[in-house]
Parts: C-alpha cells; structure tokens; sequence
C-alpha cells in the first residue's frame, strides 16, 4: 500500500478495498513509528486528520469523490490550515493557530483529500539541509547521519520515507527539487504564478512557488492538477484557462531537444553526479530525444543576485513577526523598542537573522542602487539566458544538486557552501520558469541522485512527460530507503 | 528687511471606498476597536493585498481634476518602519512612480487680514499617490499599556503633495479648502475632517527676500483650517524670531496644540527613519490603459473651475458670488435647480439669495446647502413671485421665512398672509388722489420746492395700502399726481 502510486490508492479507494480512515491510520502508525527518528512532522493530529477521512469515506460512498478523495497528504508547515499550528519551521510562530486555510490547503480540502500533518522545514524557508528548523534536523531515510535537504526537507524525508503518499512543498531558490534529489523522490516547482500564493508564509515573494512532492511524475500531475489555478486573493496568480497537466504524460519523446547548459556540468560538480546525470542523459537520447548544448552564461550570478533579492524581500516580509498580535513575544522588556528587538533576538534563529540583516543592508539608503536595483538588471539578463537557450531547446535537463546529501553538520558553520547547494535551482527562480527534479541513480554513498528539468514557461505538461517517459523506462522513482 | 513665507502642503485625504484599499474589509468609521480588521489588516501571515479598483479611479478622478498626468504604469512600494499600528512593518504606497503626476489647482485667496483684495493664484500639485492607512494606538485606558486598533489599518488613501508655491497662511488656507472642496465635489473623499478624512501637513520655512529656501519644519496632522492658520502664523513667528535672535533652524516635525496655540518639535532629522523603500512584489504595477482613463474621465463632473466660469460668463455673476456659489458642488447644484425653474435671467437674484439670506439662515442653523429644509423648487416658487412683482423684498422675506419654518408653497403663504402687492394702477391711482385731496397745504409746499415732503407722501400711501402698493409703481404715481 505504501507503494502504490494516487493513481492505485484513488481507484482502491472508489471500489472500496480500503477506506479513507484506514489508509489515514495506517500512515499515522507509521508516522508514529518513525518520526521520532526521522523528524519529517513538526504536526500532526490524528483526531482532524480522520475527521477528514471520515468525510472523504462518505465522497466515496455517495459517489462525489475526485481523484485525490481520502488521499493521506502532508502539507509543508509554511502553509496556514485553519485549526493547525502552522509554525513555518520557527519559534516565533511556535504556538501559532492558523486561523485560515492557505489556497492550497483549501484546494486539497475541496478534493477530498487528508491533510496527515504539517511537515519539517528550515526557518522560514531559509536553509538547503532543513538544519535552521526551530524543531530540529530531519534526517535523510536513506541515511539518517545526512540531511534530506531544504527546505521541503521534511516533505522529501517523509514521501521517501513513506510516511505520506505525496506532500507539498514550496520552492523559493530550490527548496523542493533540491530536498527532492537529495531524499530521490521527485519534485516540481511550477512557473511562477501558476499556484497562489495566498495563506503561503512568505519567504522572498517574487521567488516563492508552491509545488507537489511525489514519487512519480504520474502522481505530480495529478497533485499539480489539484493546486494550480486563478486565485484572485493573490495579485500574482495568473489568470489562466485550467489545464490537465497529466495531458501529454504517455506521449513519446521523439524529437524533444535537450539542452544541457555548459555552465552546470563545470567546476563545483561532483563527478559522482556528474556521471549519474549523464547516464540519464544517454537513457533519455534511446527514448529518441536530441541533445544540444547551451549556454546560460549569467547563470553563475545567480547565487550572488539571489542572496540580495531573496534576503531584501525577506527582511520586508518578516516584519510583521514583531510579537504585537500574534506570535512570539519576550517575557521579559522595558519599553518597545525593546520588546521589539527582545522578542525577535529570541523568536528567529540565526540564519533568519543573517538574511534579515543582509536584506536589510542592501535595501538601505545609500546601497540600494549598488545592490538591490543591480540585482534586479542581472535578474533579467538570466531570464533572457533562458530565453535564448529554449529557441534551441524544449527542455533543459541538468543536475539539480552539485553533489549528493551531505552529513548533517558538515555546512552547518560555512552559510557560503551551503547556499552553493542551490547554484543550478536558483536561476529557475529567478527567472520564474517551471523546474522539477527526478531522480536518476545513486552517487556517492550510494546516496540518491536528481536530474533537474526545467521548461520554459507554463510547459509543466511538457516536463512531466519527459519525466513520466523516463520513469517508464527505469525504476530509479521507485526504489524505497531500506532498513526503515 | 522683511520675510518671504514659502509653504508646502501634503494633504492625506481619505477615499471614499465601502472597503479597504488592499482588503475586503469595511472602512465605516466609528466601529468597535478591531471589528473591521481582517485576516489582511491584522497581517496574519501568508496574507497578500488584492488592490481595491475603486481607489485607482478615485484618485484617476483627482489626477483628471487637476489636469495632471496620470501614470500608465505606476508601482505600489514598501516602505519599512517598525510601529504596533503598522500591522505588517511596512505601509504600502507609492514612492519613485506615484500613479498622479504633476497638476494644478487655481484658488482665489481673500486674505485673512488687512483691506488686500482678493486674488487668483496657481499652486503646482507635485504628485498624488495611493497608500494604505495605518491603525490606531490608544494611551490611556489600558492600565500603562496601549491599546491597537486595526480598523484604520489599510484604509485607502490619497496623498497629494503641492509644490512650495504658497506664501502666506492665507494662501495654505485658500489651497486647502480648494482642495477640500474639489475632493468632495468629485466624489472621491468626504471630507469630514473631525473624523480624520483630510489630514494636512504644512511645511513651512522662511528666507530673504531672493535667497535660497530656508531650512523646513513639517507641521503635522492639521485638521482644521482655523488650525491650520494658527499654526502657520505661529511658527512662522517663531522661525523669523529665532533667526534674528541669530539662531538657526533645525529641520524638524512638529505639533500644534490647538489649546496653547503653540507648535514643538516631535522629532528631528537626526531621528529620520531609513524606510528602505522598494517595489512590493506582492503587487502588479498598476496599469491604467487609454480605456480605463476615458471610463473614468466619463463620469467626472463638471469641475469647479468650470462652472465658476460659467457663472460669470453665461449669467454676468461677479467672481465672488461665481466663488461662493462654487463653494460646494451641493451649493452649485441648489443654485442650476433653481434656475432650472425661474430661468437663467434671474440667476442675479437667485445669487443675492442664495448667497445672502439662504446662507445666513444656513449658518444661523448650523446646517449645510443639503440639510436647507427649502428646496430649490420652494425658493424658486417665490423667487418667481418677486420677478412678476407679486410681493416686495420685504414680503418675499417673510415668505422665505415662513418656508424656512413651516414648509408649503410660496403662493400659499402669500395668499394667507395677504402679502400680495398692490400692483393695479387705478387702485393707486385712486389712492394717491384721496391723499394729495386731503393734503392740499402740503402738496403746495412740495409744489413750491419742498421736495423733501415727497417721503411723507409715500409713507402715507403705503399706509393707506397697508403696505401692498408696489413701490415702484406707487413712487412712478405720486411723481405725476403731485407735478400736477
């Protein structure tokens, strides 16, 4: 059961071989067996999670059920759910009780489906190991000395881990397809726009992204269906025709032209993922694709533009996190200025702070020229790299990760390598193009490998036929971590 | 050596939105502290701001109003401050590309002192740009703590910035009831001022004659026009002493208490908030086509400044009754309603009542043009009566009062009060010769030269009328009896 795709757990469901409430609580004993070990969930809440099935099992009987009705999902914990303590991975929303549902939760709760609990995440989004959460480090189900990744890392370890059938993820820099090779499941993060925002805790807004986690292209589709969408609560949503992006999943890949840009196969990736993201390559070229080389020439300023942008938008956005009406607030102050600075000392950790003062100091007066507006030009130039490259490519194909889940620890004191991790993601973001990891082997350590896609914009049907061609073809996606 | 004045303005109005400029919630004023906060204006996390259409055409209203040019692409920024009614730790506005351009308002100055005549006077308006309100901190009640209320939070408003083209309190005053006037007259802002909807700051500096602008103090939050004055007049007092005391002036915000007359510094410059502008990425730049400006500028009114001219080219009013019957829009309204029913010949006289005994008895009441209990149609009826010489002034007085209290129909009144002139030439023929009958002694001493005695005559015939015979006919009769 823990194996099935939604496609099989949906149809099991409707013809009634298994109930929605015992597929829940199957998965809460197992939540409950090995969470403790690997920490995935911040949340979960069995009464409410069955209530839900409950009701998906009365969809079922009277025939109003949809595709993803009774479906255990886990929901990133940077999604506000009405009723669930959202905590975005921070001391400062630790008892926070979200009075709302965000568009997602709200588009699962529309299907049916069951929200099994909120899962682990780095502080506010801001990590590549999910080692900056309030709540401690997730580690990796293939090897619980390393990091799943960040900041979906709790969604990556838990989908690996079978403690979900598939969960959520949102990805400002790569924090779902990252997370997603380093655990070897698959991720997408869709073009900017295409899942609001709204009842999203904000990290960097220009950049942020929500997006499903799975382990299948088939059952990304199907999740993605669910989560896309005009949303007008949400001033960025785009307003477009709905689409079934499970349309082109069997169609072959004759003639679909790969572009491997030169800049991501360079110096600062290991050999070990090198080789794994080129045999992918050659399976892909016996499918009957074409494989040409480009160039993303400013791609290696993305790493440094994103650090301006990201921590300047995050520095405006976390303000509101200032223990006036919700939220944590110090015991102890004299007056409120410091209460102010008291209460955000002590309720954010570290690298929320670092990026807040990093956002902070390039938006200020005097520097804002040098650093934000010269970021925001660079911006531009990579989206035109991507521009340019998709003339002579329908998809771009990559690794994800320079290299494979390293130790928890091991980047914990150097912020500049860990935001290395990021160096083939971030450009996507920034340009705000559709990217998903797959995976595609194993590296070093016998720890599992992603090949990043990325598409041009709105081509996420495209993607995920690429990668629903290749998952037909091999069995990567559907190796499981043993010893669990 | 004299003084020149230099002011500025920026004058927050309030626009007329049933619901906030980034929410759906209400704007009423005067609700219960915190009933008309939403998950936006407490800024729950995860919120975004969906921007209210209603406030872009209200300030497109403005823009067209002013003559200015309206931006086809304006951008709505962040500017950052940490305050506890400030619920997400940036106000959204607009900085660098305001949605108002540069305009022009023409205002007629009646100096507040002195014999000076009135005159004409151009002020520049810099810009006009949207931005939310903030919330409410309440001292006192709250047991050494205070108390937040987050109705106002986001509440729509229009800063509109003037160059500094004024020159005297007179002029700021002149500026800002035009102003005050033309929002309200446009239908864009209440203008209710006791209740906040039109707040001014003056800048004002002092300098010689020739020289360059002097050092600035901002006085703040201005809700009153006699206020405003007062303040004015005080500090520029105080600025002229202290600079010829050799003293210098600090830039500064400042406050006026309205009870000792007196402004004192709030804060200096060196307390000047970095606010760290920048585009808010939650928000679309704010696109306003050729079509959306013509829909707008199809439901303007015709503009004060029109009208005024109107009045005096169309119907030979002078410049200051065209200036006080522009006053308000409802004024000018009353005012085309009644000509509407007596015909633009008489607009002389509808003027002379309007702006005389109408607007006295107005005051007298405490009312304004849309509470005066006469209708255009009621004061029409006996204007009508003094054109065709039914009633004299006096009478039309008494009729006007009678409206005033009781209510009815001019004709109904002058029926029931006999107040009907006596217009028929025989009746007063016959009147005129029983008196100079009866006075033979003094209609020879007017004969004889005593001209002086033509009063007496009248005074008799009036009386023998009981006070009806039209005087002007009665004096025409007299004339040719007595001459003989």
């Amino acid at each position: 059961m823990f194996n099935s795709s939604l496609q099989q757990l949906g149809s099991a469901l409707r013809a009634g071989q298994i109930s929605s409430v015992e597929l829940t609580q199957l998965y809460l004993d197992r939540i409950a067996a090995l969470n403790p070990a690997l920490n995935a969930y911040i949340t979960t809440d069995a009464g409410t999670s069955l209530a839900q099935a409950r009701a998906a099992d009365t969809m079922l009987a009277n025939g109003t059920a949809q595709a993803l009705t009774g479906i255990p999902i886990a929901q990133k914990d940077i999604f506000c759910a009405k009723g669930w303590r959202t905590t975005c991975g921070s001391k400062m929303l630790e008892n926070f009780v979200s009075p709302y549902d965000a568009h997602v939760i709200g588009q699962f709760n529309n299907a049916g489906a069951v929200n099994l609990g909120k899962t682990n995440m780095d502080e506010f989004a801001m990590g590549s190991s999910n080692e900056t959460s309030y709540f401690g480090t997730v580690k990796n189900p293939w090897d619980q000395s390393r990091v799943p990744g960040g900041s979906s890392g709790g969604a990556a370890a838990a989908v690996a881990a079978r403690l979900c059938a598939a969960a959520t993820g949102t990805d400002t820099g790569g924090s779902i397809r990252q997370p997603a090779a380093l655990c070897g499941i698959s991720g997408l993060k869709p073009t900017y726009g295409v899942v609001s925002r709204y009842g999203m805790i904000a990290f960097a807004s220009s950049l942020d992204q929500a997006g499903p986690m799975a382990r299948s292209a088939e059952d990304l589709a199907m999740l993605l269906n669910a989560m896309a969408g005009f949303d007008e609560r949400d001033s960025t949503s785009l307003q477009r025709d709905k689409e079934d992006y499970a349309r082109d999943l069997s169609k072959p890949l004759d003639g679909l032209r790969i572009g491997l840009p030169k800049e991501f196969f360079a110096e600062g990736l290991g050999n070990d993922v090198a080789q794994t993201v080129e045999a992918a390559i050659a399976e892909y070229k016996k499918l009957g694709a074409s494989v040409v080389e480009i160039s993303l020439p400013n791609s290696k300023l993305s790493v440094p533009v994103y650090y301006v942008l990201a921590p300047a938008e995050a520095s405006s956005n976390l303000s509101r996190f200032d223990g006036v009406r919700y939220g944590y607030r110090a015991p102890e102050y004299t007056d409120l200025a410091d209460m102010y600075e008291k209460s955000r000392a002590q309720g954010f950790g570290a690298e929320v702070k670092r990026r807040i003062m990093i956002g902070t100091y390039v938006l200020s007066h005097g520097y804002y020229d040098a650093y934000y507006l010269q970021a925001q030009k660079i911006r531009r130039l990579i989206a035109q790299d991507f521009t340019e490259a998709f003339k002579q490519c329908d998809v771009i194909m990559g690794p994800t990760a320079p290299s494979t889940a390293f130790k928890l620890g091991e980047k914990g004191d150097d912020p500049v390598q860990m935001y290395l991790s990021d160096i083939y993601t971030i450009a996507v973001n920034l340009a705000g193009l559709p990217g998903m990891s797959i995976p595609c082997g194993f590296g070093a350590n016998d720890m599992p490998v992603g090949l990043q896609i990325i598409g041009n914009y709105f081509d996420e049907a495209r993607m995920l036929n690429a990668a629903h061609q290749y998952q037909l073809a091999t069995d990567w996606h559907s190796r499981a971590p043993q010893g669990l | 050596m004299t003084w020149e004045i230099v002011i500025g303005l920026e004058v927050h109005t309030q626009l007329s939105t049933s619901s906030k400029i980034f929410s759906g919630a209400a704007t009423a004023y005067g609700a219960e502290p915190n009933t008309q906060a939403d998950a936006v204006s407490i800024a729950l996390p995860g919120v975004l701001p969906v921007l209210n259409k209603g406030a872009v055409e209200r300030a497109i209203k403005f823009g067209l109003a002013i003559g200015a040019h309206i931006a086809p692409r304006s951008v709505f920024a962040r500017k950052n401050y940490f305050y506890p009614d400030l619920p997400k730790g940036y106000q959204i506005s607009q900085f660098d590309l305001p949605v108002v351009g540069q305009g022009a308002l023409t205002i007629q100055v009646e100096p507040l002192s002195g014999s000076g005549k009135p005159y004409e006077k151009t002020v520049r308006i810099t810009r006009a740009h949207l931005e939310e309100d903030a919330g409410k901190s309440i001292h006192g009640d709250f047991h050494g703590m205070t108390g937040i209320d987050l109705n106002r939070a986001g509440t729509p408003l229009l800063e509109i910035v003037s160059e500094p083209d004024m020159c005297s309190a007179a002029e700021a005053v002149a500026y800002a009831k035009a102003l005050h006037s033309l929002v309200r007259w446009i239908g864009i802002c209440d203008g209710n001022m006791q209740e906040g909807s039109f707040r001014c700051d003056v800048n004002v500096s002092v300098r010689r004659p020739g020289a360059p602008l002097g050092t600035r103090r901002e006085i703040k939050n201005l809700n009153s026009f006699k206020f405003m004055q007062q303040a004015i007049d005080f500090e520029v007092q105080w600025q002229i002493d202290t600079l010829e005391n050799g003293g210098k002036i600090q830039q500064a915000t400042i406050l006026f208490n309205p009870d000792t007359g007196e402004t004192r510094a709030m804060r200096s410059k060196e307390d000047a908030h970095d606010y760290r502008y920048f585009p808010d990425p939650d928000l679309l730049p704010l696109d306003i086509t050729p079509a959306i400006l013509e829909q707008v500028r199809a439901t303007l009114p015709e503009l004060p400044q029109v009208r005024r001219e109107r009045y005096i080219g169309d119907y030979a009013l002078t410049a200051y009754d065209a200036n006080n019957l522009t006053a308000s829009r409802e004024m000018a309204d009353f005012f085309d309603s009644c000509l509407n029913e007596i015909g633009t010949p008489n607009a002389k006289l509808c003027s002379n009542w309007l702006t005389g005994e109408v607007t006295a008895q107005l005051n007298r009441d405490g009312l304004d043009i849309t509470q005066c209990p006469v209708t255009p149609q009621q004061l029409s009826g006996m204007l009508a009566r003094i054109v065709d010489n039914t009633i004299s002034n006096s009478g039309a007085k008494e009729v006007f009062r009678t409206l005033w209290a009781e209510g009815g129909k001019a004709d109904a009144i002058i029926e029931a009060k006999g107040l009907k002139q006596v217009s028929d030439s025989g009746a007063i023929e016959a009147l005129v010769d029983e008196i100079i009958a009866a006075n033979a002694d003094k209609v020879a001493e007017y004969r004889s030269g005593k001209d002086k005695l033509f009063g007496f005559f009248v005074g008799l015939a009036m009386k023998a009328s009981k006070g009806k015979a039209n005087p002007a006919q009665l004096n025409e009769i007299l004339l040719q009896k007595l001459a003989g």
